[in-house]
């Protein structure tokens, strides 16, 4: 199985049946998984920002939602992680690629990287980061962790772990 | 017509739906003039009323009204392009263009000088919008609640607000009431 499908797979388990998205090209073989599922609305966002309130009233739904976006996107969303998502005590499992680590091509990716653990801890979200291709074993417990605590939480997936850039 | 005097008029049309309502002065107005457990008050995040609302529409089959406004619409405008082409025929977009950012001081948008917020989002795919005046906007909600068509409304008005208390209510309080009414 590849491990598209095996993350996939992972949040319909999990009873995730509304996912929104802002590409990356570490995560356009998961995305295109997410968007084959016939248990999953797919509604792709144009800023994370806006992904967090289209999974903020799909959890006012009765939904389980998840957001799948860059690592950029933590300095995109900040406003919103605190004053909706934590404010209002709403869980938000967040499948995020980290670019900028080990492997990447791109310059400037690392410039968000190196602050991307610091500005998630600063904001007081549960992270876990995928390294090896194994850690995914821990994606079943991490989204359970997620609905029972109704927090934002963070899965950072860097180039190692995708198998390289 | 002002913000306030629209909210007064729909309040009746709107107490029995869903309602996602807009940061600041919006929700405190709304708050306000009719208290219901099935309002759900942006306490911050100033844009996303559009895309909670959207969301929560998705989600279930109830009728959703996010009351929006020029400012925060165009605050988060990659919102129109998502509601075209993500139908949901049990929502609608009501837009209270007032030209200015009210609850900061009444600072003129560009959508009260030169950008047509109904033509944008027609530009954007929306298939049924309405520009209205601020009298016809609670017939026009009416109609758009029994047509079960997705709409947005743009409801054009004067810049203006009246004194409100602010919202003192618990957030998860407003959010678990709020879900409750979804489920009720």
């Amino acid at each position: 199985m590849s491990i598209h499908a095996r993350i996939v797979d992972d949040l319909i388990a999990n009873d995730i049946s509304f996912v929104t998205t802002v590409p990356c090209k570490q995560l356009a073989g998961v995305i295109e998984e997410v968007e084959a599922r016939p248990e999953i609305a797919h509604v792709p966002a144009n800023k994370e920002d806006e992904g967090m309130g289209l999974c903020a009233g799909a959890h006012l739904g009765g939904k389980r939602p998840a957001i799948i976006m860059q690592n950029t996107a933590i300095g995109v969303t900040i406003n919103t992680l605190v004053t909706l998502t934590q404010f209002y005590r709403m869980p938000l499992p967040m499948l995020i690629s980290y670019r900028g680590e080990l492997r990447e091509p791109v310059a400037c990716q690392a410039e968000m990287a190196v602050h991307t653990k610091a500005l998630l801890n600063q904001l007081h979200i549960p992270t876990y980061h995928f390294h090896k291709g194994d850690d995914v074993e821990e994606l079943d417990a991490i989204l359970k962790y997620t609905f029972m605590c109704s927090k934002p939480v963070a899965i950072l997936t860097d180039a190692t772990f995708w198998g390289g850039y | 017509m002002i913000r306030s005097d629209i909210l007064r008029d729909i309040a009746p049309v709107i107490r029995d739906q869903l309602v996602i309502c807009n940061i600041g002065l919006p929700s405190q107005e709304l708050h306000m003039i009719d208290d219901q457990p099935s309002n759900f008050y942006m306490l911050g995040t100033m844009g996303l009323a559009s895309s909670i609302g959207l969301g929560l529409a998705l989600a279930q089959e109830k009728t959703v009204i996010s009351i929006d406004g020029d400012g925060s619409v165009l605050t988060n405008f990659g919102t129109l392009p998502t509601i075209a082409n993500n139908v949901a025929d049990n929502f609608i977009l009501l837009i209270i263009d007032n030209g200015s950012y009210g609850s900061t001081g009444d600072q003129p948008t560009y959508a009260g000088r030169k950008t047509s917020l109904a033509a944008v989002a027609t530009a954007c795919g929306c298939e049924t919008v309405v520009e209205c005046a601020g009298e016809e906007v609670k017939a026009t909600l009416e109609a758009a609640i029994a047509s079960a068509k997705m709409t947005v409304i743009v409801a054009k008005c004067e810049s203006g607000n009246i004194k409100v208390p602010v919202i003192t209510k618990d957030p998860v309080s407003i959010r678990d009431r709020f879900m409750e009414a979804v489920r009720g």
